[in-house]
């Protein structure tokens, strides 16, 4: 009786979720020709072809801004988690006031994702405030602006907040008498730490790095704000074909590329999660913490 | 030693997350529009942004998009996980993995993929343009999908048979979902609601690919803002969202905590 409900949504899906999914991939393989749409895979070939004959494959302009998406989202997500780790651990051991500090850390995240980015235009613009402080100091100024560091500076920020939670989570929640356990058998703490907690946070970490590495590398404010030039990130280039250009076809094709490049990035991530195996061959049950 | 270690990285790490925002507060009071020169104090830049011709506007679109679509979403999300939950177990496995496409999906792909909709949906019904409807009609296709993800582990843990037995007693099934059904899955209801309208008030890149020219929501308006450079209002109304959002989530956590203790008592 219940059953008719779904019924209705059943429709809604396929009209606001798969309909507009295959109306992507639609456009991707097709193109408009003088006798009507015809099916083709030159937007694909056209992301991964040289401008010139026999230009080196990663000179090749599309080429450069989709090497350099995945490097700066690599490089902001090993960031982020360099930063976050210690944070979630500091928050997960030490602390008594954990709900306020946590709450703390929280703030910023409910604010305007779009103001957090415009905050730094403010500090790392030639006559900005970072560049006051140094100059007060008696040090060179920096002109980071418009550079790479400042993409990653925005998507550190923005996205650090998604590397802590998840770890904090799993620290807080791991059994203590397995770690005392492991000092009871003559562990020191460097033993305890990269052999019992480290590998027991993994399906945190895992998490953390998804969560960062997904919106850095298909983000196109960040790179829009603070980044420099008119090709940056694939995200520019999408953006740039749907709300300038106009070629669906093509922007399609790309972001067809894109959710290709993060499946083939989680699947490496996953490839970390490769259960180590503890020196008398028992494994770690990593499922259930979570 | 090792936790004063610990102190210290932490307060660095809450200096690197509320630095950016405190140079926006005091610059929001700088009468000079300079980044490097304080010129006194000064309120000019908020009567600025309350006499904005597009910012008002903008604020009052985002926020009835948030209220309407989180509505209509909780409505739709409800009933639809009711729905789900009654079906077998593969048909169920197979929409939730549907359902779940909008949460794992880059939004730039969502955001796409919906403009490509619209578009070719005007061009198939021959009206209709790009705007506040659109804007609307994507706000609730991806909020649905968080409030079916919240509401179904509360109908899961329900008894199915506790909706019969209420019709088997007598309860018309309007009223046997009103008193029965309803309140054991309230919790899920509102936690979906909630996210709903965060979500939604907090998006940028789906309002932008789906709102059409003319229109804007407080995030398509600061991008436009933001993106022909520093702007003081900017500063001005950042420092009033911070003041807003520290001020409802000191109230929402101090409620929480209040009900944690009285749940202990």
């Amino acid at each position: 009786m219940k059953r008719i409900f779904v019924y209705p949504y059943i429709l809604w899906m396929s009209v606001f979720i798969v309909a507009p999914l295959l109306i992507v991939l639609w456009f991707s393989v097709t193109a408009t020709a003088p006798d009507g749409t015809v099916f083709t895979f030159y937007h694909f070939t056209r992301f991964f072809a040289p401008a010139f004959e026999g230009q080196p494959f990663f000179q090749r302009i599309y080429i450069a801004v989709m090497t350099r998406s995945i490097r700066l989202a690599v490089v902001s997500t090993i960031v982020c988690f360099v930063l976050g780790y210690p944070l979630a651990y500091a928050l997960a051991k030490f602390y008594s006031h954990r709900s306020f500090l946590l709450f703390l850390f929280m703030v910023p995240l409910w604010m305007n994702f779009l103001l957090r980015t415009y905050a730094w235009l403010t500090i790392l613009e030639q006559n900005g405030v970072l560049n006051a402080v140094l100059s007060f100091l008696g040090l060179p100024t920096v002109d980071l602006l418009f550079t790479d560091t400042a993409v990653v500076i925005g998507m550190v920020y923005n996205f650090l907040p998604f590397m802590v939670l998840p770890i904090y989570t799993v620290l807080r929640d791991m059994d203590n008498s397995i770690i005392e356990a492991a000092q009871d058998l003559g562990a020191n703490r460097v033993q305890v730490f990269l052999r019992v907690v480290f590998p027991m946070s993994m399906s945190g970490v895992i998490s953390g790095l998804t969560m960062v590495f997904m919106p850095a590398v298909t983000t196109f404010v960040i790179s829009n704000l603070l980044g420099g030039g008119q090709f940056i990130l694939i995200g520019n280039l999408i953006e740039r074909q749907f709300i300038h250009v106009g070629d669906w076809h093509f922007g399609s094709a790309m972001a067809i590329i894109l959710i290709v490049i993060i499946l083939f990035m989680m699947g490496l991530i996953k490839l970390i999660d490769r259960q180590p195996k503890e020196p008398d061959g028992a494994t770690v049950e990593r499922g259930t913490l979570y | 030693m090792i936790k004063k270690a610990y102190t210290v990285y932490m307060g660095l790490m809450l200096f690197f997350l509320y630095a950016p925002i405190a140079v926006l507060m005091i610059f929001s009071f700088n009468y000079s529009p300079s980044r490097n020169y304080w010129g006194g104090f000064s309120l000019r830049w908020y009567r600025d942004l309350f006499n904005d011709p597009h910012i008002p506007q903008a604020l009052f679109n985002t926020l009835v998009i948030a209220v309407l679509s989180s509505l209509i979403a909780t409505i739709i999300g409800t009933i639809a996980a009711m729905g789900i939950n009654s079906l077998g177990r593969k048909t169920k496995s197979i929409i939730i993995g549907v359902t779940n496409l909008p949460v794992f999906n880059p939004e730039i792909v969502t955001g796409v993929s919906l403009m490509l909709l619209f578009v070719f949906g005007i061009r198939v019904l021959g009206f209709g343009e790009m705007g506040f409807a659109t804007l609307l009609m994507a706000h609730v296709s991806f909020n649905v999908s968080y409030v079916i993800l919240s509401v179904m582990p509360r109908l899961r843990r329900l008894d199915g048979n506790l909706f019969e037995a209420a019709m088997d007693l007598g309860a018309p099934p309007m009223r046997a979902f009103v008193q029965v059904v309803l309140p054991a899955i309230r919790p899920g209801i509102i936690t979906g609601a909630l996210l709903a309208f965060t979500l939604s008030v907090d998006d940028f890149i789906v309002s932008f690919f789906t709102i059409g020219p003319g229109v804007n929501n407080l995030s398509t308006l600061i991008f436009s803002m933001a993106r022909r450079g520093i702007n003081p209002r900017i500063n001005a109304l950042s420092t009033i969202i911070f003041i807003v959002v520290m001020i409802l989530l000191y109230i929402i956590n101090r409620r929480d905590s209040k009900k944690r203790k009285e749940h202990l008592a």
